[in-house]
C-alpha cells in the first residue's frame, strides 16, 4: 500500500494497463502534450510515445465514436472527455452508437471502451460546467457506468473498466482528484464491477452514496457517530451493474435508508433506488426512503446559493435525524 | 477513343458485375413484394437505381478492407458477400437474420466478412468509420476503411469533424458519397451551400473526385484507384458517387417531389441496362447468357425468400442476450 491521491491511482492505473498490454491507448483533448486539464495523463506521453498518446481535435461526437470504431477493431482506447458537461455533444455516438452495436448486431461485435469523464459539482463553474449526468448514463441500456469515491476504487475500477470487453463510462469527480487514500501497488489489484462496499458499519440508518456522495456519507455517520447514532455507509462503486443486494441487505438490517445523489432530482437515481429498496424490503421498512439530491435548477455561480444546489454534510446529518425522528 | 470492356478487366469479372447488380435489383424489388405483403415491416430503403456504386466500389477494395454503410445497405452487404437469404431473413425479423432479427433493414452486419455495419443515424458512421480506419492502422493490418453515405448527412457535424480528424491523424478511410440528389425529399442544393460536394473536402486538405455513379465500370477504377492511393499514402481521399434512386426514400415515400421526366432521363441511365448493353455490343455476352443470369439471380432471391418464411422467430429469452459481453 502507499498513499496517493485519486488522480495519481486513475494516472498509475493507466500507466500500468498501457505497460501490460499495448493495444491500450488513449486520447482527448489537451490529454498528450498539455497532460490533461486536470493532470490526469501526466507522464503518459513521454512514457508511450505520441501513436498511443494523443491529442485530438475538440470534437467530443466523434471522440466516443473513434473510440467505438477503434475497439471493433480490436484495439483497447480510453478516451477522456474534457468534462462531464462536453458529453452532452457527444451523446448520439454513446447512446446510439457505443451502447447499441453490440446489441442490434446480433453480438457480433463488442467494444471494449473507456470514457472517462470528470464531473460534478461545486468549483464555482456556473451552469455549463459543474453538472452531474450519472442519470442520464444509467438510463441507457448497453454500458457499464462505474463512479470511484476513494483513490483505491479509482485505481481498481479503472483497470477493470479498461480489461473489461464492455464499454464503460467512468465518472470522476473533479473535487476529489487531491482527495488521499492507501492503495494497492499489486498490479493486479482489479475492483470487480457490481459490488458496493460497505465504507462503515452500522445499525440505525443506511446511507447510500456514489462517488462524492460517498466520502460525504462517510463524513456524516462518523459526526453522527459522535451523538451516538449509528449508519451504515454504502458506496455503490458502479452505477451498472447496480448492486442492490448489499443495499437491501444493510436496510433489512437497519429498517431506514437515505439515497444521496448529485444529481438533479427529478428523474434522479436517488428516486430509482429508492423504489427498489421499496419494492425489496417494504416490511422492514421503518419510514420512508430519503433522498439528499441536487436541486432541480441550473447551477448558479455565487458560492453563496451554489452550495444550496448541492448535498452538504449538514443537509446529510439533518436528514438522518429527521430520518429517526418520522413517527411511525 | 474510349477503352474496349476487354482491355480493362476479364469477361468473367465483367459477367460477376452485372449478375451482382441484377442480384441486388431482383432483391430489392422483391423486399418492396414482401413489405407490401406485410412481411416486412418496419423502415425499407431500396437501394434499385444505385447498384453500380456498391458492386464497382466493392470490386475495387480488397476483401480485408472495412465497408461501413448507412441505413440503405442491402445491397452494400450482399455485393460484399452476405447470403441473400440471411439478409432476408433480417428483414423477416427471423432468428436465423444476419444479425439474429435484431437488427433489421437498417442494422446488417457480417463482421467476417469485414462489413462493418449500417448505421441509420444520419452521418453517425463517420466517426465509427474513422475509429476503425485508426484502429486498423495501430494493429499494422494494411486495410482501407470506405464509409459509404448519402448527400444528406454531409450536412452533419460528424462529417467535417470525421474529414477533419482523418486528415489531421492520417488515416486510411475512403469516403465515398453516393449522391443520389435527395436527403428524403429535400433535393442537394437546398439542403448544401455548396451543392457540388466532392469541392467540400477542400477545407480538410483531402483530395475528391466526382464519378459517374450509374456506370460500374468507371465505379470500380475510381475505387481500385483511390483504395490504393489511401492504402500506399496512408491518408483520406473522398469520392462523390453520382447515382439516382429509382424509388422513393423508403417504402412510405411516393417521390412527388420529383418529376417523372427526371425519373425517365434517369432510368435512361440505368446501370445494369448500360452494362447489359455493352457487354452485347462487345461480343462479350449473348442476350441467352444475360437472360440465364437474371434467372438465376431471381431463383435465388426466391429461395431468400422461401428460407425467411420458414425460418423460426427469436426466442423470447433473445431479448435480454447481446446487451453485454
Amino acid at each position: 500500500m502507499s498513499e496517493m491521491t485519486y488522480r495519481d491511482a486513475i494516472n498509475l492505473a493507466l500507466k500500468e494497463e498501457m505497460r501490460r498490454d499495448k493495444t491500450v491507448v488513449t486520447y482527448g483533448e489537451d490529454v498528450a502534450l498539455y497532460e490533461g486539464a486536470f493532470k490526469v495523463t501526466r507522464g503518459l506521453l513521454s512514457e508511450f510515445g505520441e501513436l498511443r498518446v494523443r491529442d485530438c481535435p475538440i470534437s467530443e461526437n466523434t471522440i466516443v465514436g473513434v473510440a467505438v470504431g477503434a475497439a471493433m477493431a480490436g484495439v483497447r482506447p480510453v478516451a477522456e472527455l474534457m468534462t462531464v458537461n462536453f458529453a452532452l455533444l457527444a451523446m448520439d455516438q454513446i447512446v446510439n452508437h457505443m451502447a447499441k452495436v453490440r446489441y442490434m448486431f446480433g453480438g457480433q461485435t463488442k467494444v471494449p471502451m473507456v470514457i472517462r469523464m470528470p464531473g460534478g459539482g461545486g468549483s464555482q463553474l456556473g451552469a455549463q460546467h459543474s453538472q452531474s449526468l450519472e442519470s442520464y448514463f444509467m438510463h441507457c441500456p448497453g454500458m457499464l457506468v462505474a463512479y470511484p469515491a476513494t483513490p483505491a476504487d479509482a485505481k481498481g475500477l479503472l483497470k477493470t473498466s479498461i480489461r473489461d470487453d464492455n464499454p464503460v463510462i467512468f465518472l470522476e469527480h473533479e473535487l476529489l482528484y487531491n482527495s488521499k487514500g492507501e492503495v494497492p501497488e499489486d498490479p493486479e489489484f482489479l475492483v470487480p464491477f457490481g459490488k458496493a462496499a460497505v465504507m462503515s458499519e452500522g445499525e440505525q440508518v443506511t446511507l447510500v452514496g456514489y462517488g462524492r456522495m460517498a466520502i460525504l456519507a462517510l463524513q456524516a455517520a462518523r459526526q453522527l457517530e459522535k451523538e451516538g447514532i449509528s449508519c451504515e455507509v454504502i458506496d455503490l462503486r458502479t452505477l451498472v451493474p447496480l448492486d442492490m443486494e448489499t443495499v437491501l441487505a444493510s436496510v433489512r438490517k437497519t429498517g431506514r435508508a437515505m439515497v444521496i445523489e448529485e444529481c438533479w432530482k427529478s428523474a434522479g437515481l436517488g428516486g430509482d433506488i429508492a423504489s427498489r429498496i421499496y419494492e425489496g424490503c417494504f416490511d422492514t421498512l421503518l419510514a420512508p426512503v430519503r433522498r439528499i439530491s441536487g436541486l432541480d435548477v441550473p447551477m448558479p455561480y455565487s458560492r453563496k446559493i451554489e452550495k444550496l444546489c448541492i448535498p452538504q454534510l449538514e443537509g446529510i446529518v439533518q436528514g438522518v435525524h429527521d430520518l429517526l425522528n418520522e413517527p411511525y | 477513343m474510349a477503352e474496349t470492356l476487354r482491355e480493362l478487366l476479364s469477361e468473367d469479372e465483367l459477367l460477376r458485375f452485372y449478375e451482382q447488380m441484377v442480384l441486388c435489383r431482383e432483391f430489392e424489388e422483391s423486399c418492396a413484394e414482401q413489405y407490401s405483403k406485410g412481411h416486412i415491416t418496419g423502415f425499407l430503403h431500396l437501394y434499385s437505381g444505385q447498384e453500380a456504386v456498391a458492386v464497382g466500389c466493392t470490386a475495387g477494395l480488397q476483401q480485408k478492407d472495412y465497408i461501413l454503410s448507412a441505413y440503405r445497405d442491402h445491397a452494400q452487404a450482399i455485393v460484399r458477400g452476405a447470403e441473400p437469404k440471411k439478409v432476408m431473413a433480417e428483414l423477416f425479423g427471423k432468428a436465423t437474420g444476419l444479425c439474429k432479427g435484431k437488427g433489421g433493414s437498417m442494422h446488417l452486419f457480417a463482421p467476417e466478412l469485414n462489413f462493418m455495419g449500417g448505421y441509420a443515424i444520419v452521418g453517425g458512421q463517420f466517426p465509427i468509420a474513422t475509429g476503425l480506419a485508426w484502429g486498423s492502422q495501430l494493429l499494422e493490418e494494411d486495410r482501407v476503411t470506405a464509409c459509404f453515405f448519402g448527400d444528406g448527412s454531409m450536412n452533419q457535424g460528424t462529417f467535417h469533424e470525421s474529414l477533419n480528424w482523418s486528415r489531421l491523424w492520417d488515416l486510411p478511410v475512403l469516403f465515398v458519397c453516393e449522391n443520389n440528389f435527395y436527403g428524403i425529399g429535400t433535393e442537394v442544393h437546398r439542403a448544401s451551400a455548396q451543392a457540388a460536394l466532392h469541392r467540400r473536402t477542400c477545407g480538410y486538405d483531402i483530395p475528391s473526385e466526382k464519378v459517374d455513379g450509374m456506370d460500374v465500370i468507371a465505379m470500380y477504377q475510381a475505387t481500385k484507384r483511390a483504395a490504393e492511393w489511401v492504402r500506399e499514402r496512408q491518408r483520406p481521399y473522398f469520392i462523390e458517387a453520382v447515382t439516382y434512386r429509382f424509388r422513393g426514400h423508403s417504402m412510405s415515400d411516393p417521390a412527388k417531389y420529383r418529376s417523372s421526366s427526371e425519373t425517365d432521363v434517369w432510368k435512361s441511365r440505368d446501370p445494369i441496362i448500360n452494362l447489359s448493353r455493352r457487354l452485347l455490343e462487345e461480343g462479350i455476352a449473348t442476350q441467352e447468357q444475360l437472360d440465364d443470369i437474371a434467372k438465376r439471380c431471381l431463383a435465388q432471391v426466391e429461395e431468400s425468400v422461401r428460407f425467411a418464411e420458414e425460418s423460426p422467430w427469436p426466442e423470447d429469452a433473445a431479448v435480454w442476450e447481446d446487451i453485454h459481453v
